[in-house]
């Protein structure tokens, strides 16, 4: 399937918290931004998936779409780049000609709390994603040798990314390493500023075969590669191997998209928690196992100065929590060189990274 | 700080014998039949297997500290007056994971890779929730 699916149109809404609305009018916003983006309107759409939005019936009645291909996809984050991957197999075969993916969020109006509640292990409140990863990253520093510190050029090279991004949340907000450092514990060994933002917001994407995307406005950016590995082993607590061996799996991404690492010039790695870019980092073999903080100490993600700027727009760190559909549009973005002070320059083809127990890649280029 | 004012489990088919036999300060784990692995928690078949041929086991107890956090950010109002309080990731000597809170110890003391034990200390309801501390 390499190159043959496209990105067509892009939508983002703006970030912050918006009371007077909710997911359905956020969705809505992002869906039309993207439509206008390409140049199609709803009637032309006749495929639809819907995430995080209640009920994908009540948006396509909302949108006036009718479509023969529709379904709605769990909320978790892993699940943008499936809804990616199931889009493309729906084009691909031929079940929907133009689909449109609209993920909508209003968890800070709504005052969203991630954790608490009954789960397994609630009686011994162990609670909250982020306290999964900072068990992780604790054994991680016991294994190998890392520290907090380690994290502190994640958070940092992110906000230098949102400061150059007027849309982002923390946008006019920088921070240094003793701030990162200084942060407020939340679970130890993580503290505030590794961990991602809450906020309203909306992305959409139209994607359609990358021969239709041709005619379509803007330039297409075609979906080369993809790669998945599940690993559902430890579903109620935390993984003991960082998702190591089913991020290694999807290193097929590369023979998938015929493009190897060389000729990528950035990432958008999934950033719910600080951890997981290095757990990233080391899963795809951008360095060994345990050398990711030395791997990033230097500037590595920062553009301008680093070989691998990552999540240009700020991430879920400091741009927004858009759960990996905001950071799949920025690399779209990125290759259609609308990214102005952010920009990399010459930009051929990105990386999509998210680690969790659905492990998956995705390499994004330039149609020639 | 008292575990009566904990979250009260979530009892279910699968892991009522867990918390009945938690009372009697013991504690169950499955095994599986075929393979002889031990898992937790409670499920209606062998994760190895996929087969619904198991026994619960009375573990050890004993078992070692593969990583742990502190929680500064309050999630349950009954675990207001804990706070900080420490959630470990127990491998229990029989090989599944178990998250406890790490008992009789300060999370000062803990170090990845220590010995630990088991302790039956209560729970919230009549119920008890296992802890673990250092290893007697």
């Amino acid at each position: 399937m390499r190159d043959k699916v496209a990105f067509a149109g892009i939508g983002t809404t703006r970030y912050g918290s918006f009371p007077e609305t909710d997911s359905y009018g956020l969705g809505c916003e992002a869906l039309n931004i993207a439509l206008d983006d390409c140049g199609l309107k709803p009637s032309d759409i006749d495929g639809l998936i819907v995430s995080r939005i209640p009920s994908y019936e009540r948006f396509a009645e909302i949108m006036g779409i009718n479509p023969q291909y529709c379904l709605l996809t769990e909320t978790a984050g892993r699940f943008s780049g499936v809804s990616m991957a199931l889009a493309a197999n729906a084009l691909y075969s031929g079940a929907a000609k133009y689909v449109a993916l609209v993920y909508g969020n209003n968890g800070r109006s709504v005052r969203m709390r991630y954790g608490g509640g009954d789960s397994q292990w609630s009686p011994w409140g162990m609670t909250s994603p982020g306290a999964i990863h900072a068990m992780m990253w604790r054994r991680h520093m016991h294994e190998f040798g890392t520290t907090h510190a380690d994290l502190g050029p994640v958070a940092t090279a992110f906000r230098h990314h949102a400061c150059l991004n007027p849309d982002a949340v923390m946008h006019g907000r920088p921070i240094s390493l003793l701030d990162h450092d200084r942060s407020r514990p939340i679970c130890e060994p993580l503290q505030l500023l590794d961990y991602c933002l809450i906020n309203d917001g909306a992305v959409a994407w139209i994607m359609t075969t990358a021969e239709r995307a041709r005619d379509l406005k803007r330039p297409p950016v075609l979906l080369s590669g993809y790669a998945r590995q599940d690993n559902f082993t430890y579903r109620t607590s935390p993984p003991d191997d960082f998702w190591y061996p089913s991020l290694s799996a999807t290193r097929s991404v590369y023979d998938r998209a015929g493009i190897g690492r060389e000729d990528i010039q950035g990432l958008g790695i999934y950033d719910n928690f600080s951890p997981t870019v290095l757990f990233s980092l080391e899963g795809l073999g951008f360095c060994k196992q345990g050398e990711s903080g030395d791997f990033v100490r230097d500037g590595t993600l920062q553009l301008g100065t680093g070989r691998w700027p990552t999540n240009t727009s700020g991430g879920h760190l400091s741009d927004s929590y858009m759960q990996g559909w905001g950071i799949i549009a920025e690399c779209v973005r990125q290759l259609r060189d609308d990214c102005g002070d952010r920009q990399i320059p010459n930009a051929q083809a990105m990386q999509y990274i998210c680690a969790t127990n659905i492990a998956q890649s995705a390499i994004l280029r330039r149609a020639a | 700080m008292s575990l009566e004012n904990r979250p009260k489990p979530v009892i279910d088919n699968w892991n009522r014998p867990f918390f009945e036999a938690a009372k009697n300060d013991k504690l169950l784990v499955q095994k599986c039949r075929d393979t002889g692995q031990c898992f937790f928690p409670p499920a209606p078949v062998s994760p190895f297997t996929g087969r619904p041929h198991w026994d619960w086991i009375e573990a050890s107890g004993k078992g070692e500290l593969w990583s742990f956090v502190v929680f500064y950010q309050s999630y349950f109002e009954g675990m207001k007056d804990e706070l900080p309080y420490p959630v470990g990731m127990v491998k229990l000597a029989e090989g599944p994971f178990m998250l406890t809170n790490l008992w009789d110890m300060s999370p000062d003391d803990a170090v990845i890779g220590m010995k630990l034990s088991v302790r039956f200390p209560g729970g919230p309801d009549g119920l008890v929730l296992p802890q673990f501390g250092p290893e007697v």
